[in-house]
């Protein structure tokens, strides 16, 4: 076996008893990307430096029995909108192309001391506009299980390099679907955990309301695992909450008997394809048969969800983007690429004098709703589960010139951001050789029963395929 | 209803949000606007929210505080390292005001 191919916990209890070292493992992941980025176009940028040195750090805690962390010589990739303290941060957006960060985000610092190895900064779209990451205006990263398609976005690079073992984790963020999306087009698993569990300090704002960071693993434990690493107050981020965090390993159990799982005839509604449909019922069926009950519900605002998202998201954007203005960092404000202005546009359009109250007020109101319905449905069910996205991986440039189609792929995700709401994406199967993700969501603050249902799924029906690159 | 972003109305959002655009993008962007407004609200518009307050923030923190108490920050070296102009240790902006 391929130790670029290990998971987090694989990898961990390999350092522990010394079958190979820190140094030997951020060897075969560096050469694993030497050979497949020409192909994939994952990174933007590669710190092999950083990494062999951060490696050599984490081998002598290995020998001297310091594992304060499972994460400790564990090589990890972080998306590039996420700064990092002396290294390069982009945005994928020529308007930061040579923007050198004097601090580091909450999340990067936890990692470094929980013995991050960094093997560099992953593509995404630009400022995380996207769902295809065909917006990076440096590169357009390709879906490992078929080079002619999309990895999802807006975390596309992180996604990808996790499927084709790239990296052994990696970090990415989600606004309306950018973990989940990419996650569930590259077979592996994202988690986006509720609003205010992770600092969102150091994260490069797209829309406040809506922005967390999150993993994608190749496992759901490795899920917890950083999870574990990454959650918890930070007086930096006034919207992080000052709530306990939970060891999330004590949820990874295989028992699901009695759990109530929500299906939501909205997330098989028209424009669902029918063969991703397929496969996730297929899925529920297994859960059922696990000893899960499975309630039908309703949310019929998740029709409207996606509009709502598409007012009050750009009107963050145009809000968050107003800061670049070429004095104090970055370049001219015609360096933004056609997505991102027309955000801005739609966002200041929608927030301008005379259209605020029938445009991002209305939207405002109507999130509420939504989020009422949400809870609701917390009442009669513990989770509840459908597609991530509702069609497979599409082909490179099939929507980019199309706004509207390409929006309509965050439909199934965007409902989970607008209330705040933890959720997860696990590969539960393949449609015509391409990945379909499994969406899992629960209450705020309950990602333990996420990974709960999603572990018990990945025990009893794991998902063992790999792109053949 | 058919909303129509006219190119005068893009022109002055474009103003408003100080992004510069082209011809063409301005051209682009009224019907590209004007779609994506219509689609969203020819769904809103059928939901009723009379009485319904909006939700700016969703899980509710508020008033978060702190002791008034001063930590060292960045050095302003640091802060000017990705500034393209300063001058004797302040970022070089463009004059706003017009000598009389």
């Amino acid at each position: 076996m391929e130790l670029s191919s290990l998971s987090i916990k694989q990898a961990a209890d390999g350092f522990k008893s010394k079958k190979f070292s820190a140094r030997e493992l951020v060897q075969a992941v560096l050469t694993r990307i030497e050979k497949l980025e020409p192909k994939l176009d994952a990174y933007l940028l590669v710190t092999s430096d950083l990494a062999e040195r951060q490696a050599e750090k984490a081998d002598q805690l290995i020998a001297n029995g310091q594992l304060q962390s499972p994460l400790v010589g564990i090589p990890a990739s972080i998306k590039d909108i996420i700064v990092t303290k002396g290294i390069r941060t982009t945005a994928a957006s020529k308007i930061l192309e040579d923007f050198i960060p004097p601090y580091s985000a909450t999340v990067y610092e936890k990692l470094e001391t929980a013995g991050i190895v960094t093997l560099g900064k992953t593509n995404h779209d630009e400022f995380a506009c996207g769902a295809s990451t065909e917006n990076s205006a440096y590169k357009v990263t390709k879906n490992p299980w078929d080079t002619s398609r999309v990895p999802g976005g807006s975390s596309g690079g992180s996604a990808a390099a996790v499927a084709a073992d790239m990296c052994i984790y990696s970090i990415g963020s989600d606004t309306g679907g950018s973990i989940r999306q990419p996650a569930s087009f590259c077979g592996v698993v994202g988690l986006k955990p509720t609003y205010g569990r992770v600092s969102r300090y150091g994260l490069i704002a797209m829309a406040s309301s809506l922005d967390q960071i999150g993993p994608i693993t190749k496992t759901v434990e490795d899920s917890a695992l950083v999870l574990n690493e990454i959650a918890g107050w930070d007086k930096y981020d006034s919207n992080c909450a000052a709530k306990e965090v939970p060891d999330y390993t004590t949820f990874l159990k295989s028992e699901i008997k009695g759990v109530k799982i929500g299906v939501p005839k909205e997330f098989f509604s028209e424009g669902v394809d029918s063969q991703v449909a397929e496969t996730i019922k297929k899925a529920i069926v297994r859960l059922e048969s696990l000893g899960a009950k499975i309630v039908e519900i309703s949310l019929p605002r998740i029709r409207e969800a996606i509009s709502v998202y598409y007012l009050i998201m750009p009107s963050e954007v145009s809000a968050n983007l107003a800061r670049y203005d070429g004095i104090r960092f970055g370049g001219s404000r015609d360096k933004f690429g056609s997505e991102i202005k027309r955000r801005i546009m739609l966002g200041t359009y929608a927030l301008s004098s005379g259209y605020y109250d029938a445009y991002y007020l209305k939207a405002a109101k109507v999130r509420t709703l939504l989020y009422q319905e949400f809870q609701e449905a917390f009442k009669k069910v513990d989770v509840i589960v459908g597609p991530t996205s509702p069609v497979p991986p599409f082909k490179i440039g099939e929507r980019v010139d199309d706004p509207l189609q390409m929006y309509l792929a965050d439909i199934l995700t965007v409902p989970v951001n607008l209330a705040g709401l933890p959720g997860i994406s696990i590969p539960c199967g393949l449609v015509s050789g391409l990945p379909v993700g499994l969406q899992i969501i629960a209450d705020h603050w309950q990602e333990g029963k996420i990974f709960n249902l999603a572990y018990s799924y990945e025990q009893n029906y794991p998902f063992t395929e790999k792109p053949k690159l | 209803m058919k909303r129509k972003i006219t190119l005068e109305e893009v022109k002055h959002v474009s103003t408003l949000a100080s992004l510069p655009l082209s011809d063409s993008e301005i051209k682009k962007f009224s019907s590209q606007l004007s779609e994506v407004i219509d689609y969203n609200m020819s769904l809103l518009e059928g939901v009723k929210t009379d009485g319904v307050e909006p939700t700016a923030h969703i899980t509710g923190i508020s008033n978060v505080l702190r002791a008034d108490e001063t930590e060292p920050g960045l050095e302003s070296t640091d802060a000017l390292k990705n500034s393209k102009e300063t001058h004797a240790g302040f970022f070089k902006v463009k004059a706003i005001l017009e000598e009389q």
